[in-house]
């Protein structure tokens, strides 16, 4: 290992299961060498990927046994197909079946639209899947800070675990800006406003309202760091949990629903300068957010 | 979808034991290229898969240039391309060679 720092947000999936699990303990599952592709892009006429864009398997965390699973963001944006979400539904069911917890690498635009019935029932599976894990004690620990964020159905099932871990990089949301923005129209929202995306859904305004539990460096040591941390927290899921995040999401619409922009929400947390957040370094930004935040308490 | 087949005479084979070998990913302008070991050790067999029609000759001259200068004999290709352009084809199958012959990592 080199003391030179890993961009989580640069690499690409195995690298990122290479930099986050133990060395030499990581067995794939239905690896590239099965060559389980998707059998809808051939009809469009587009490529497939031998792993279609996930690689899941089993490893080590700092010796503890897990199953992971990391999306490639730059195969069609990291979407699910058919082939994508049975990997993932696969590994989750494996998951509670042998009472192991999971952390799953999310780099995601959301279903891909050239096997869309495939993927929105792949969506509805894999979150089905976390909800009876966790309901058997098992942890889902999320990570996002890839290139294509998490959205869409990405954001439904980030939604289903027990932590999420991010960066400033990582966006968290269900609708893109893109597809707000044609709706209904740039007055609403310019999808090519960098700032204003980010400040609305990448992960400093995710963590400062609730809607991501752990902000980290876009480090791969610092993502493996907060899994671990993750990973020895109790691993409570039960009705009264929804309950308090409910009446927490209720309260959430009846402070913030009315502001225009992230700033305000920021503002009304009670932070005297929300415009430095965007500029704040990561350390500084984590121990004021720590003391403003929002808590999620293991639901969102 | 164009599906091109190469089974070419390669004089240098294969070195180290790993069985399989993955670089590259399936983007625009990118390809992935899945190595793994074949049966005869002075053949390289390459399979590619892409949706850019009608430049067989192109790769054809890409793989033949591959074989010339890498430890290629005893290899099985299988290419996915992304619209790659040469340079790119190449430096992904040097890479592939290159990381079949390192020790499991």
């Amino acid at each position: 290992m080199s003391n030179i720092r890993q961009s989580w947000y640069e690499a690409g999936a195995r690298e990122r299961i290479a930099a986050l699990v133990d060395p030499r303990s990581f067995a794939e599952f239905v690896g590239p060498e099965c060559r389980e592709t998707s059998p809808h892009l051939g009809i469009f006429n587009l490529p497939a990927q031998f792993d279609d864009g996930i690689v899941v398997g089993s490893g080590s965390i700092n010796g503890t046994p897990v199953l992971v699973a990391a999306q490639e963001g730059r195969f069609m944006g990291g979407a699910f197909g058919e082939v994508h979400g049975a990997k993932l539904t696969g590994l989750l069911r494996a998951a509670k079946a042998l009472g192991r917890d999971v952390v799953i690498a999310f780099d995601t635009g959301g279903v891909r639209l050239q096997e869309a019935n495939a993927g929105e029932i792949a969506i509805a599976e894999i979150m089905r899947a976390i909800v009876e894990a966790r309901l058997d004690g098992v942890r889902v620990v999320g990570l996002i800070g890839g290139r294509a964020g998490c959205y869409g159905g990405g954001g439904l099932i980030a939604g289903c675990c027990s932590t999420l871990i991010v960066s400033e990089q990582g966006r968290i949301s269900v609708t893109g800006p893109e597809v707000i923005e044609t709706n209904k129209g740039v007055e609403e929202f310019d999808s090519r406003d960098r700032a204003l995306v980010w400040r609305t859904m990448g992960g400093k305004h995710r963590t400062l309202i609730g809607g991501a539990d752990v902000f980290v460096d876009d480090d791969a040591a610092a993502f493996r760091a907060a899994a671990t941390a993750a990973l020895a927290r109790p691993a409570k899921f039960d009705a009264a949990t929804l309950a308090a995040e409910q009446a927490r999401l209720e309260r959430r619409i009846a402070r913030f629903g009315d502001m225009s922009d992230a700033t305000d929400i920021w503002h009304a947390l009670g932070i005297n300068d929300p415009k430095a957040i965007p500029d704040m370094p990561a350390d500084a930004f984590a121990t004021l957010a720590a003391q403003y935040r929002e808590s999620a308490d293991d639901a969102r | 979808m164009e599906i091109l087949h190469f089974d070419i005479a390669a004089p240098m084979p294969a070195g180290g034991t790993r069985k399989m070998a993955l670089v590259g990913v399936v983007a625009s302008g990118n390809l992935e290229v899945l190595v793994e070991r074949g049966d005869a050790a002075d053949r390289c067999a390459i399979e590619i898969s892409t949706a850019a029609h009608g430049f067989r000759d192109l790769w054809d001259a890409v793989v033949a240039d591959f074989v010339g200068r890498r430890a290629a004999g005893g290899l099985r290709i299988a290419i996915n391309d992304g619209g790659a352009r040469p340079d790119t084809v190449s430096l992904r199958l040097a890479q592939g060679v290159r990381l079949i012959e390192e020790p499991e990592a």
